[in-house]
Order: C-alpha cells, then structure tokens, then sequence
C-alpha cells in the first residue's frame, strides 16, 4: 500500500514540481497546480506506473482534488 | 391560448408558479410526484413548441425518437459484462447523433440563410446531452439504459432551450432521490433568489444595454462609414448585453431547477473579474466549456499523448487548445465570425499558456502585486470583449453585408 502511496506522490512531484509527502490535502485545481492537461497526464501515468485504468469520464474533480484522494481512488480501483 | 418562449414574459413565470406548486409541495413532504412532473414539463413543452411553432414540435418529437433509439443501441451494444469495445462503433454512434446538429448548422450557411426544417429551439443543447451519453457509457460509466429516463434527462423543460448543459448520471442522482426537507428548504430559497436575479439582469439590465444603449450606438457606429470610436462603444455594450442576458436567462433555468429539486450546474460566475483567458473559461458559459473540456479537449490530448503524435507536451496542449476552440466556433454556426470567434479564443488560450510558462519561468523578476492583478483583469477584459465584438457579426454588418442604400 506504501508503494502506491510513494508512486502517486512521485507522478504527482513529476507533474506539479511540488512535494505533497506533507500535505495530502491540498487541493491541488483551487492551487491550480493540476489542470485538463495535468489531469490527462496523470490519468496516462496511473496507467502506465500502476496498472489503473482510470477513463476519463470517471474522473470528477471534486473526488479527484487531493493527493489522499487520488491514493485512496488508486488503491480502491487495484 | 399562448405561447411562450422559455421565460420570455411575465406571464410565462405565473403559469410556472402555478404549476410547480403542487410538486413543491410534495417534495416538502418527501415526495416526487413523478406522473405530475411529467404532465407539466409536457404541458410547457407544448406552450413552446405548439401552436405556430407546431412544425418544430414534430422535428422535436422526431429528433427524440431517433436519439433514444441510438443511445438505446450503442448500449446495447456495450453495456452487457465483457462486451466489445470497437473504437469505430463508437466513433459511428457519435457522428450518428451529431449527424442532425450538423445538417441544422450548415443549412441556413448553404441555402442563404433559411432555416434546416429538421431544426427547433434547444437542438444544439439537446446534442450535447445525447453525445456526452455515449461517451460515458463507452467509458462504461453509465451501466444501464432506461429510455423513460434518458427521455426525462433530454426533455428537462426549465434548461432545453439554452442549458445550463446537465450530466446524466448527476441528473439521474437527483431526479430519483427526494432533498431533506431542509436540504430542500435551502434549495428553495437559493432557486427564489436566483430567480429574482434572473429578473434584475435579463428584464432590467440585459434591457437597458441591450434595448436601449445598443440601437444608438449602433446607428451611430453605421453612419459614421468605416471604423469610429462607435464600434468600440458597441464592444462593450454588446458584451454587457451577452452576459446579462444570458447569464439571467442561466439563473431562471438554475432556478426553476432548483425548485422541482434539481440541482442543475451554474452557468456563470462572475466572469469579467477573470485574471486571465483560462480562468475566464472557468466561469463564463461554464457548463459549455466544462462540456468541451471533458468530452473534447481532455480526450484529444489523452489520445495525443498515448499514440505520442507529438514529441512535446507544449505542442499537444496548443493544437488541442485550438482544435477544441475551433469545434466550439463551428457549433455556434457556420459564419466567419463565429469561426474567427473560435480560432481567436484558441489562440488566446496558446499565448496565455506560453505567458504562465515564461512567468513561473521568471518568477523572482516579475512583480506581482495588486496593480498588476487589476491589470491583467483589465486585459481579460478587453480580449474577451473583442471576441465578442467578433461573435457579434456587427462587423460583417459594418463591413462586408451588403448595404442597404
């Protein structure tokens, strides 16, 4: 489970430049730190670093805005 | 008997009063009368597209005939456990239901101006609901087909002339649930005070730039032959016209919605504060470009950079940026400025993405502050006004219509 956790936060540092180890709760469109474009690349790297097949019509921002969010939504779906 | 565009006149509003009474009344008490809420919503469909307007409720009940059987038949294809996934069916079920929109567009463009008879208020609106469908059931998001809902879904009367464009699956959520009576309480009030501000911007505001200010200044800006500051006037007093009177006619639509219990999306939120193009695209027409965000850009690029068509990441975002606005000028209609319209904001999104790179790029050098916030507000401002100056087609009026005398 920690390997999911350190693998989001990694592809969330890649995109974002930012470190959320210590701040799982940011939300990251209010910050504007993620946009469409973001989005798309994180849904790619999910795929392809963990196997989740994420569409994109499955992702709704509002359950989508945090790092804990997304870890959580990663772990769910594997 | 009468009839009424959508929220076109008092009397409109009182005969909605009336009849969404009864249904407010039982949703206070935990209750949707859904027999009762289907009667209405025919009864002021009839009051739109009855009457003179009768050939239009045939294509109406035509169009809906052909897009519940599509939907119906794409889902029956898909949604079974382990059916296929064929990427041209899916293609082919998308240019099938946009096949309509298509022919009512480029009609009038092809036969100098008349309209397609296949057409009536609200098509494009209706596509939207109809291909955002399909793809989601793709996607395999919507995982069962019930064509009484889906019909409750396209005909959701208080929005299908104009939007706000709703979700299925949001729309379904709350159209099968019954609010907490103070969950309802709190929806009432925010549908009455969207109402009341309805009035204020489309009867009051959107009548004073548009039915006032706009005759003279355009007059003003046809006699003065060529370019004047006239024009500029009429940019501005067009722009307040557009946002008023759309953004009055999105919150009797919010509104009304929000009184039968449906928590229909807002269209607008506060859009000329925006600091710059994309944050205006977050708040001006928002369930139309949330719409072309989620269905076309985002799936543009996402099946950009899975086949890597380009190297960078840059380059897909800027010819997404571009396709995307260009589609959305094509679906305003099939003149010049709609089109121009389209590109100009595609390319505004380009310059603005290259802007936020060289900025976070130079971040210790560029000052920012209070001054320089209001300062881009006010470039936003005049960029997006342009483009409506454009959207306008006053300067096909001004220049190239051919002229009267």
């Amino acid at each position: 489970m920690d390997d999911v956790k350190s693998k989001v936060l990694g592809i969330l540092k890649d995109l974002t430049g930012e470190d959320f180890s210590d701040n799982l709760d940011e939300n990251l469109y209010d910050s504007a730190l993620l946009d469409s474009m973001g989005t798309v690349q994180l849904l790619l790297e999910l795929q392809d670093q963990l196997g989740v097949s994420a569409p994109v019509s499955e992702f709704d921002r509002n359950e989508w805005n945090t790092p804990a969010k997304i870890i959580a939504k990663v772990e769910d779906a594997q | 008997m009468r009839w009424y565009i959508p929220y076109g006149n008092p009397t409109y509003f009182l005969w909605l009063g009336l009849a969404l009474i009864p249904l407010m009344i039982g949703l206070l008490y935990g209750h949707r009368f859904r027999g009762y809420q289907t009667l209405i919503s025919l009864l002021f469909l009839v009051l739109t597209f009855g009457g003179p307007n009768w050939k239009t409720g045939i294509s109406l009940i035509g169009y809906l005939i052909y897009q519940v059987l599509l939907v119906a038949a794409y889902s029956h294809y898909r949604q079974p456990k382990g059916s296929a996934n064929r990427g041209w069916v899916f293609v082919l079920a998308v240019i099938l239901a946009i096949v309509p929109l298509v022919i009512v567009k480029i009609t009038p463009a092809v036969e100098g101006g008349r309209q397609s008879i296949i057409g009536f208020l609200g098509i494009s609106y209706i596509t939207f609901k109809v291909v955002q469908t399909i793809m989601e059931t793709r996607d395999g998001m919507i995982k069962t087909f019930h064509p009484v809902l889906f019909g409750q879904f396209l005909l959701f009367f208080p929005t299908i002339s104009s939007g706000p464009i709703d979700r299925y699956r949001r729309f379904l959520a709350d159209y099968q649930k019954v609010p907490e009576q103070a969950a309802y309480l709190d929806m009432v009030q925010k549908g009455v005070r969207y109402i009341f501000q309805g009035f204020v911007y489309k009867f009051i505001l959107a009548y004073f730039f548009g039915s006032i200010l706009m005759p003279q200044i355009e007059m003003q800006a046809i006699l003065a032959h060529g370019l004047s500051w006239s024009i500029v006037g009429y940019m501005y007093v067009y722009s307040m016209d557009l946002f008023f009177d759309f953004a009055g006619y999105s919150l009797f639509a919010v509104g009304i919605s929000y009184l039968m219990g449906i928590k229909t999306p807002m269209n607008f939120n506060q859009p000329f504060k925006s600091k710059n193009i994309k944050d205006f695209w977050n708040r001006w027409h928002m369930t139309l470009s949330f719409w072309f965000r989620d269905y076309i850009f985002m799936r543009l690029v996402f099946f950009c950079m899975k086949h890597k068509i380009f190297k960078s990441r840059t380059t897909t975002a800027n010819v997404c940026y571009v396709i995307n606005m260009l589609i959305m000028g094509f679906w305003h209609g099939e003149t010049w400025f709609y089109i121009t319209y389209g590109l100009y904001h595609g390319f505004a999104m380009v310059i603005n993405d290259a802007w936020l790179r060289f900025k976070k790029k130079h971040q210790a050098v560029i000052p920012h502050n209070k001054l320089t916030e209001a300062l881009a507000i006010f470039i936003t401002f005049n960029v997006v006004c342009f483009s409506f100056l454009i959207f306008s087609g006053f300067l096909n009026t001004l220049f190239f219509a051919p002229k009267p005398f």
